[in-house]
């Protein structure tokens, strides 16, 4: 048994507030507290914080679980969910005239997704107004570019395949991640539009496909950004939903059908 | 389990949307490891996931520049929401292990032999870090502001 003149630490406590404290000890505990205000103080506001976290978070958990995280849809063989998560925010994204999600997703708390979007558009506005030597290696030499970029960023880099929205790889680069390297590809169609398509490592596995919008000099660039299997993919081009959509559709089908 | 992760990814991330991602990749990451079947404490082992990956988004994180508000902004803050924010606002001036180990023990009831083992610490240093975590928030929450605030 213990001694009830033994002092109260302060390890006691907080092992008192969170009910790790032997049995025997809480009424020594109890006594003290009865003769210590501070402590009881102190102790009283521990419990106040724990309600007020509970008051806060505790809809969280009430809220109805996201479809995409129901675990029937996750146990699914994983390239067929994964796909459905990342094509049904596409989709949700050409349909919508909606906020919601979209808006969110730019607008939230700087995530590393959020900064390496921003690298990417930076990027993009840099080398898309470069008429001489916008890229390293030309689109003409396009073996030789998936390899080089492949070997130097660690996972495979691969120029999907756009002529059927009208564009035609200009070439790539090589460019520093907020991580370590990233690959950078052009794209441009016959009128001079141009695409960028920017990988970096991610540090999810996999997310939804998000958007963001940035305003430089009254010129407007639209990216949609999203990561699968550890690799984050950025599509910068036009502001316009759905020629942007159109795009990283196909740039997202190809990347699909490749690794899957 | 799953709303209770939500929770701990929430008040951990404080973004809804990173809170969501994080929690769906911890998920594929215990459906894919053999792990879950073998047995073993599987709430303890979600939570350590996804302490893991919000460990790691942050530390890519933190090799960028932050832009932290010099001038705090809602001077009408009034009632539980406000009591809401302020909690939330506390607890975003926590470091990541101390706003884990509070989170852990005082928002989802885990034991500080449970949070050792997720953190990989002794309990000791569980111990610390919640008397540290707790002092701070209560600190912020009684109106103290660190020494930095006050340069306008």
């Amino acid at each position: 048994m213990t001694d009830p003149k033994i002092p109260v630490t302060e390890d006691e406590l907080h092992a008192y507030v969170d009910n790790e404290l032997p049995p025997e000890r809480r009424g020594d505990v109890e006594a003290w507290l009865a003769s210590h205000p501070d402590d009881a103080e102190r102790v009283h506001s521990w419990r106040a914080m724990a309600e007020a976290l509970h008051a806060r978070y505790d809809s969280v958990a009430n809220e109805p679980v996201p479809k995409r995280l129901e675990l029937d849809r996750l146990m699914r063989p994983p390239r067929k969910w994964v796909y459905g998560a990342i094509a049904a925010s596409l989709l949700a994204f050409i349909a919508g005239g909606g906020t919601g999600w979209l808006v969110h997703g730019a607008a939230a708390t700087p995530s590393t997704f959020q900064a390496f979007t921003a690298d990417a558009l930076d990027a993009h506005r840099l080398y898309v107004v470069e008429v001489r030597h916008p890229v390293e290696v030309p689109g003409s030499e396009r073996t030789h570019l998936q390899q080089w970029l492949t070997k130097r960023c660690g996972w495979d880099v691969f120029a999907p395949e756009l002529g059927s929205t009208g564009l035609k790889l200009v070439g790539g680069r090589l460019l520093p991640g907020p991580t370590g390297p990233a690959s950078f590809l052009m794209y441009e169609s016959a009128s001079g539009e141009r695409f960028t398509v920017y990988t970096a490592k991610a540090s999810t596995e996999t997310t939804q496909m998000r958007y963001t919008a940035q305003d430089r000099n009254g010129a407007k660039d639209g990216a949609l950004f999203w990561a699968d299997r550890g690799v984050g993919y950025v599509v910068s081009g036009t502001s316009d939903r759905e020629r942007l959509a159109q795009v990283a559709r196909l740039v997202y089908d190809q990347t699909e059908k490749k690794g899957g | 389990m799953i709303p209770a992760l939500r929770r701990y990814a929430r008040a951990l991330a404080r973004d809804a949307d990173i809170a969501d991602d994080l929690v769906q990749d911890t998920l594929v990451r215990a459906l894919r490891s053999e792990r879950l079947f073998l047995g073993g404490d599987v709430r303890s082992w979600l939570y350590t996931i996804l302490t893991n990956l919000n460990k790691n988004r942050r530390r890519s994180l933190a090799r960028r520049p932050q832009f932290m508000p010099l001038l705090e902004n809602n001077p009408d803050a009034s009632g539980t929401e406000a009591e809401g924010r302020d909690i939330a606002r506390a607890l975003s001036t926590l470091v990541e292990e101390q706003r884990a180990v509070l989170l852990l023990v005082m928002l989802e009831g885990l034991s500080y032999r449970e949070v050792a083992d997720i953190q990989g610490v002794p309990i000791g240093t569980v111990m610390s870090r919640l008397a540290r975590a707790r002092a701070h928030v209560k600190a912020s929450l009684e109106g103290e502001r660190p020494a930095l605030r006050r340069v306008k």
